[in-house]
């Protein structure tokens, strides 16, 4: 399975959660799959969705749903002590690994080589981590929501994408829409 | 009453709910403040861009952000600056110490002072600069206007101002 099948496969369980999607293609397929207003899709700023997901489950009650990609979080790796020492019991952190950077060419990540994303979870502190396989996302992301604890999911998937247009919506748009559904 | 008590109660006046810092040495006793404060949410980050992340996610979920850090990390946070915080505009007051201006005794932290001013000129982000004590009287017009006009205001913070080294 790659990412965008992942993605079809858990859409109905994203669709009445915030989520909080990571730059570039996972954001494009999330869009052409099943666009919500509740999904706030990244358009620049890799890196950075593990820490706004967090933030914004800090902020309120509703669970949050990250979804982050291997790269991503190799490129601010310190988010995962922030989240393991900061815990939010409404936030789920789900990194799709496919080891590689997908939006740019799939060039090889280091998580797809001799770093284990879990292993490094667990060592900065999170303290529900699972790693799972790609087939069994959506009941591992099911029992995380229905745990009411914060978990880290590391979905190890093949690498891959599908060809989705760009998202061009305003900024300012998506960022209004999601606000309104987290006062909803 | 302290510097420090003064500029966290003028963020809790203003609603500031979400703070997160990196340290700086000027930003010790403020920093302490606002982790001893139960109206403020702090959480440390480990990168300045990291924080801003943050802020963006606290202010989606309705809590008023702000970010405690130092100028020389301007550098770091020039892409999220623009791509995040600019582009969804979302408010964002910056409380930065002001290293390598007057009475710095490291000469490495001039050379980012230099480009400072630079860089948030060539961000667009409204800047203020207090040098003296009673600039912080300012604070509390710059939070308002900063959660007025939704985009990330700079206060530069430099040694004059803290009192020295």
């Amino acid at each position: 399975m790659i990412r965008s099948e992942v993605l079809k496969e858990i859409a109905p369980i994203l669709r009445d959660q915030l989520v909080v999607c990571n730059i570039g293609i996972p954001s494009q397929e999330l869009h052409a799959i099943d666009d919500q207003p509740s999904n706030f899709y990244m358009l620049g700023t890799m890196g950075l969705a593990s820490s706004i997901g967090l933030g914004l489950a800090l902020a309120q009650d509703k669970t949050v749903i990250t979804i982050d990609g291997d790269g991503s979080i190799l490129t601010n790796l310190g988010t995962l002590p922030t989240v393991a020492n900061n815990v939010a019991d409404n936030f789920i952190l789900l990194i799709v690994d496919n080891g590689s950077y997908g939006s740019t060419g799939d060039q090889p990540t280091y998580a797809g080589k001799k770093t284990s994303l879990s292993a490094v979870a667990q060592a900065c502190g999170c303290e529900n981590v699972v790693e799972c396989r790609a087939e069994e996302t959506g009941a591992v992301l099911q029992q995380a929501i229905d745990s009411r604890q914060m978990t880290v999911i590391v979905c190890k998937c093949e690498s891959g994408n599908a060809k989705m247009p760009v998202i061009t919506m305003d900024p300012v748009v998506i960022r209004d829409r999601f606000m309104k559904a987290v006062q909803a | 009453m302290s510097i420090n008590e003064k500029i966290a109660d003028t963020l809790i006046e203003n609603e500031v709910g979400f703070i997160t810092t990196v340290p700086c040495k000027q930003l010790a006793g403020v920093i302490e403040e606002v982790e001893n404060r139960p109206e403020i949410h702090h959480v440390p980050s480990n990168k300045e861009d990291e924080g801003m992340g943050l802020c963006a996610g606290a202010w989606m979920g309705g809590k008023r952000p702000a970010i405690i850090m130092q100028n020389t990390a301007l550098g770091v946070t020039i892409n999220t600056l623009a791509t995040l915080t600019q582009y969804y505009r979302m408010p964002l007051p910056m409380l930065i110490s002001y290293r390598g201006e007057l009475g710095e005794p490291v000469a490495c932290q001039v050379e980012m002072a230099v480009h400072t001013k630079a860089l948030l000129n060539q961000m667009n982000i409204p800047t203020y600069h207090f040098h003296k004590r009673e600039d912080a009287e300012e604070l509390d017009a710059i939070l308002k206007y900063t959660f007025m006009c939704n985009k990330p205001v700079a206060i530069l913070t430099d040694a004059t101002f803290w009192g020295g080294y």
